[in-house]
């Protein structure tokens, strides 16, 4: 495929980038890059501009202003060839469930001039990855929701895209669905040589990504690597119960400098930078009997409420949004 | 090339789930033979009770009438999955691939034409059975009328398809748009001595250069024509030619 001169590995340089839509600002202002052979990560609330985002760079609409180049292609005034270079599974379904899947990598295949010797083979290298060979000539009306998702996976990759972008590809399925369909983004990071933008607002699935850009109302508030946004995020709590609090409280606030106040309960909670390292020290100088301990890392949740002051749960339970992903759900299931 | 395999394959999506799609092949013709043998035989016979002995020729002036819509409605219906390819999502997987928006609306005029043509072929086996007379000449001069026939209706369809974006609105455009435009045709009765402003409509609406273009081709008979048969291919070719620049045009402008 063609590619421009590019002066260093980004696949993807986004440019201030904004979207608004009657005056609402849906995307504003963001910046970021892509190196090539990443899986980088969009998370954020329903409604904080993901899919905006990456409609634009999609070039399905047309950013208000700021740019994009994707593979050095302008994304405004070379659809495309951006087009071109990107396989995209969307968050909405969007197969034709009357056609086979034969026949729905078939149709891609040709809109997207694979060339016709090796559309066959593609196609079955593909479906065999997503675990759907033997059912190839089924129509897609008759493929539960994990199994539909498969099949836009397999399909956004037939013609080797550069980039492939996830949006929510896990939205609306159960968790055993979910899990299987992780394992098959980790194994296509590392089987094939493929770059991965994917939006999520599932915490626990945007672990897999090498880098993380947090996004909310439409701006990035934070871009790193999971764990260092992990330790922005600062310390992680302990919870423990011993025959003696009050003991205890002396014994943390003697050796490690940590003051808590005693309260009736039976447990007691503090906060230390790093858990697994604190605790083995720890247990080993305590001089009462310790009944229980846990300890909680840190996650991007507390990243987010750090940085917004808000849940990441809750802040995108606004009624309008739960409305639209039930919509969505069914829309999933209609068959 | 590229956009040659573009419109193949968007062509050919169509006519494979046209013909997987059995109940639609029988629904569709139902409706004209019910028109035809019901309602054609009822007024045909009605006629000859108030005394015109015009009964037998009334079938003979409906025929193409019928072909004219079964044309109409299945190009017409078979724009409006455009509407279903919106709401089930698999729209954007062809607006986000990289064949154009020109390649797009002609693939999908061609395959809704296609499968207008094959459907009004089948009316032409009721021809035997309504006693009808019908050459081979005749038909083999039928074919191309109904396509171009059939390409404008498509091309209209489009254009109105891209504007819209429920199945609300497309109930609506049959009540208002649709039927409308079959009645006022000429298809169902002679529009010679209607009102004035029955014959105004009937020369602004699409439907009505088709209907008579295919009477003149089936029938050869000049004195039914609203319009000389070149009058009726030269708009009808620039129907499509209008309609199909304001589809691309539309596609284009919309995200």
């Amino acid at each position: 495929m063609e590619s421009r001169e590019k002066t260093n590995n980004n696949i993807l340089e986004v440019k201030s980038l904004t979207r608004k839509f009657n005056g609402l600002t849906a995307v504003d202002g963001v910046s970021f890059n892509i190196r090539e052979g990443e899986v980088f990560g969009f998370l954020g609330p329903n409604g904080a501009g993901k899919t905006t985002t990456i409609n634009m760079i999609c070039t399905l609409i047309k950013p208000t202003s700021g740019n994009a180049k994707l593979y050095g292609f302008d994304i405004v005034k070379e659809r495309r060839r951006v087009r071109n270079c990107i396989g995209l599974v969307f968050q909405d379904p969007s197969l034709d469930d009357k056609l086979t899947a034969m026949e729905n990598l078939y149709f891609h295949s040709r809109l997207y001039n694979v060339p016709r010797e090796t559309i066959n083979k593609r196609c079955g290298e593909v479906l065999k990855m997503v675990d759907l060979y033997d059912r190839r000539n089924d129509l897609v009306r008759n493929y539960s929701g994990g199994m539909k998702r498969r099949l836009e996976i397999a399909r956004g990759l037939i013609h080797y895209p550069k980039l492939l972008f996830l949006d929510e590809p896990t939205i609306g399925l159960d968790p055993q669905t979910r899990n299987k369909i992780w394992d098959y983004i980790v194994q296509l990071k590392s089987k094939q040589k493929i770059t991965i933008f994917l939006t999520t607002h599932y915490l626990e699935e945007s672990e897999i990504c090498d880098r993380i850009a947090i996004i909310d109302r439409g701006k990035i508030i934070a871009l790193d690597t999971p764990s260092n946004l992990k330790k922005m995020a600062g310390s992680d709590s302990i919870t423990v119960s011993s025959d003696n609090n009050r003991a205890l409280i002396d014994f943390l606030k003697d050796n490690f400098n940590i003051n808590i106040e005693y309260d009736e309960g039976n447990e007691i909670k503090f906060e230390v930078k790093d858990s697994s390292s604190f605790i083995p020290g720890f247990i080993k100088n305590c001089p009462v009997r310790i009944l229980s301990i846990s300890a909680r890392h840190s996650t991007l949740n507390d990243v987010f409420l750090n940085l917004t002051g808000k849940d990441l749960r809750d802040s995108d339970a606004s009624k309008r949004d739960r409305l639209r992903s039930g919509m969505r759900m069914r829309g999933r299931l209609r068959g | 090339m590229r956009e040659l395999s573009g419109i193949y394959i968007i062509w050919l999506r169509d006519v494979k789930k046209f013909l997987r799609d059995r109940p639609r092949i029988i629904g569709s013709v139902a409706q004209p033979a019910l028109f035809l043998f019901v309602l054609g035989t009822g007024l045909a016979s009605s006629f000859q009770v108030f005394g015109s002995n015009g009964g037998k020729d009334f079938l003979y002036f409906m025929y193409p009438g019928i072909i004219a819509m079964t044309v109409l409605f299945t190009s017409f219906f078979s724009a409006m999955s455009i509407i279903w390819d919106r709401e089930f999502g698999f729209l954007k997987e062809v607006l986000i691939s990289p064949i154009s928006r020109v390649s797009i609306v002609l693939g999908k005029n061609f395959g809704g034409s296609t499968i207008a043509i094959v459907q009004g072929s089948i009316i032409l086996l009721f021809a035997p059975v309504l006693k009808v007379p019908i050459t081979f000449l005749s038909v083999i001069k039928l074919l191309p009328v109904m396509f171009i026939t059939a390409m404008a209706i498509s091309s209209l369809g489009i254009a109105l398809a891209s504007r819209l974006k429920t199945m609300q609105g497309f109930q609506a455009l049959t009540n208002f748009f649709l039927m409308p435009m079959f009645f006022l045709s000429g298809a169902l009765f002679p529009l010679n001595n209607a009102p004035q402003w029955m014959i105004f409509m009937a020369r602004i609406n699409p439907l009505s250069f088709g209907v008579d273009a295919m009477r003149y081709v089936l029938t050869g008979d000049r004195t039914l024509q609203l319009f000389p048969f070149y009058v009726d291919i030269i708009v009808i070719v620039g129907i499509i030619i209008a309609m199909t620049l304001t589809g691309i045009f539309l596609f284009r402008k919309q995200e």
